[in-house]
């Protein structure tokens, strides 16, 4: 654990080549070129250089571009870099910030997951299907952090269409995690988690199915928010599993999750399960006391299957919570134990109907001279889709298919209200539940590659937030045996982001897990 | 649960998807597996619980029927595999 405080003091550390830490060989900083360490800065910080003119937008563009070009090699976090239009969109920001119209994300360079849909821009969402596919227009998130005046360095590998908790089942290949090259960053926002990891980017947007944000951003040392299901648009924001896909955030802190929230959330005509519910202001209550924060402990998440390094770190963590003032309280999930089936059900049904669309017809994968259309459609779907998207599409074509529907999305539908019940009872008794993110810390790449269903497993804190359309948190608190990074989860009601980045906000006060850096 | 060869070349024809015989196999394996583990939520008592379909219980929100879309038909055709003379190029349906 030394190994990485010394690192968190170290300003020039480039990123560890091979396994370990520490190991530097190999690697020069771009840092010489600029005055200013400007990668190890948070949003805030960036924010009060740019106003006070330390450095210009261009420059600070230029400084993530030459670390991306650097590092990404070994990464793989992006899938497209888009260095001249982000040049672009700084000189335009530089512009806007002379002329007295800059707001506080004004200028600051950020990164896409590969999910949402950015117009003139290859958008993949990691599939081969989508790889010749460049969007005709831009989701409401792209939109919104545009007219923010935010810079877009390119867009992020991630899983397959979503569907994975490894970033292994990329058409561009896995993300390596920057803490060790050999573990997976998570998924499926891996992308996103290594790269403001690696501090190739300041921020990034992810989105969270099952877990989506929260594994990734715990894997990778990092904090995510996945908000209140409704509180983000999902308008151009490539389907997986509708009920359940939710935007969000991964950042260096629970205080600039807040500040990029406050741009990306509200509410959108063109997304019909957008709420209309004003946003509140979401850095204005970071620095409150939490003193009587009732917190509340699955007794289901703390047993069997919970590695040990894991569970001290969050009991630690929970600790230190205490002593900010909270109060502490068992609680019980009852049906935590049916979540996995009832959310693959669930999630793969919704996909094999949202991945219909992919037909080879109108944009996408075509497949070579074919004979039929019934041809055009199954060969473009079996050479565009990977192997776990496929098994996806038929696990929820099987379970949607007639004679079966009752017994497996019905059922699944009817478990997933006993599920969220389960946390309303659970929230009358504390404000905020805390828990382990993953059962372990990041696993090597290709260790469950061979067997879906232990892949499943890996989601069994993850995937119950989601099915109930509850906000949640990732946040940094500590290693585990293997120098491996742990998350604390943090979850709370509907529409009480707010209170989740108070409480996230007050630990890293009090805290320097966030500040540790794997390069 | 498991799911023969067979079976899965009908879910792959439901779902439209071309898989390889060598796949077939494999396919076949990783589904019985997962459907053998979903089975779990047979032992949930769900007699008396509505479904729940969504995370808010929300009726589908109505706009005025108006045209609030701008014709793009030139930029979404841009990205397709076939195009001609506006009109989106498939493979022969009708003889």
């Amino acid at each position: 654990m030394r190994s990485h405080a010394e690192r968190g003091n170290d300003e020039l550390a480039p990123l560890p080549v091979g396994r370990g830490v520490g190991v530097r060989a190999g690697f020069t900083t771009t840092l010489s070129i600029f005055p200013t360490i400007m990668h190890n800065k948070t949003l805030t910080e960036l924010s009060a250089g740019l106003a006070t003119g330390q450095y210009s937008s261009r420059e600070l563009t230029a400084a993530f571009l030459a670390r991306i070009q650097q590092h990404n090699p070994q990464l793989n976090a992006f899938i497209t870099v888009t260095a001249e239009t982000a040049l672009a969109q700084a000189a335009a920001a530089d512009q806007r910030r002379a002329q007295g119209q800059a707001g506080p994300l004004t200028g600051i360079p950020m990164a896409h997951k590969d999910i949402f849909c950015t117009q003139g821009v290859k958008t993949s969402c990691g599939s081969k299907m989508l790889d010749n596919f460049t969007a005709p227009y831009d989701a409401t998130v792209v939109a919104k952090l545009n007219d923010a005046g935010m810079v877009m360095l390119g867009k992020l590998n991630m899983d397959e269409f979503a569907m994975g908790s490894s970033n292994e089942s990329s058409h561009y290949g896995p993300v390596k995690n920057p803490w060790d090259l050999n573990a997976v960053p998570g998924g499926s926002s891996g992308g996103s988690a290594a790269a403001v990891a690696a501090r190739l980017a300041p921020v990034a947007t992810a989105t969270d199915t099952g877990g989506s944000i929260r594994q990734p951003a715990a894997f990778c040392g990092v904090t995510g928010i996945k908000p209140t299901y409704g509180r983000v648009s999902r308008y151009g924001m490539i389907a997986y599993a509708s009920s359940l896909d939710q935007g969000g955030v991964i950042a260096q802190s629970a205080e600039d999750c807040a500040l990029l929230l406050n741009a990306m959330a509200g509410f959108d005509p063109r997304d019909s399960t957008c709420v209309d519910q004003p946003v509140p202001d979401y850095t204005a209550g970071l620095g409150d006391d939490i003193a009587g924060l009732r917190i509340g402990l699955p007794r289901q998440w703390f047993g069997e299957g919970l590695s040990n390094d894991v569970a001290q770190a969050v009991r630690a963590a929970v600790g230190q919570f205490e002593q900010l003032g909270a109060t502490v309280v068992d609680i019980d999930l009852p049906h935590a134990p049916y979540c996995i089936p009832c959310y693959y059900v669930i999630a793969m049904s919704e996909a094999s109907s949202n991945l219909a669309r992919f037909d080879g017809a109108r944009y996408g994968h075509r497949c070579e001279n074919p004979k039929d259309l019934l041809d055009m459609y199954m060969r473009s779907r079996g050479e565009g889709f990977g192997a776990e998207v496929q098994r996806r599409i038929l696990i929820g074509t099987y379970a949607l298919s007639a004679g079966y529907y009752d017994a497996y999305y019905l059922k699944a539908q009817k478990i997933r209200r006993l599920i969220a019940q389960d946390f309303q009872q659970a929230l009358q008794q504390c404000d905020v539940i805390m828990g382990p993110v993953a059962p372990s810390t990041a696993f090597d790449l290709g260790s469950h590659s061979g067997d879906p269903v232990q892949m499943y497993l890996e989601d069994i804190y993850t995937l119950p937030l989601n099915l109930a359309g509850l906000p949640g948190m990732s946040i940094p608190v500590g290693f585990g045996d293997n120098q491996r990074p742990v998350g604390l989860q943090m979850i709370a009601g509907y529409w009480q982001e707010g209170l989740l980045l108070k409480a996230a906000h007050r630990y890293q006060q009090n805290s320097d897990w966030h500040t540790k850096r794997a390069c | 649960m498991s799911l023969s060869a067979e079976e899965v070349h009908k879910i792959a024809w439901l779902a439209r998807l071309a898989i390889t015989p060598d796949q077939v196999d494999a396919y076949a394996r990783d589904l019985s597996s997962i459907l053998g583990f979903v089975e779990q939520m047979n032992a949930v008592d769900t007699a008396d619980v509505m479904p729940m379909a969504h995370p808010q219980d929300l009726s589908q929100r109505l706009r005025p029927d108006l045209v609030s879309e701008t014709d793009q038909r030139e930029l979404f055709q841009s990205i397709a595999p076939k195009v001609e003379a506006g009109l989106y190029l498939v493979p022969k349906v009708i003889e």
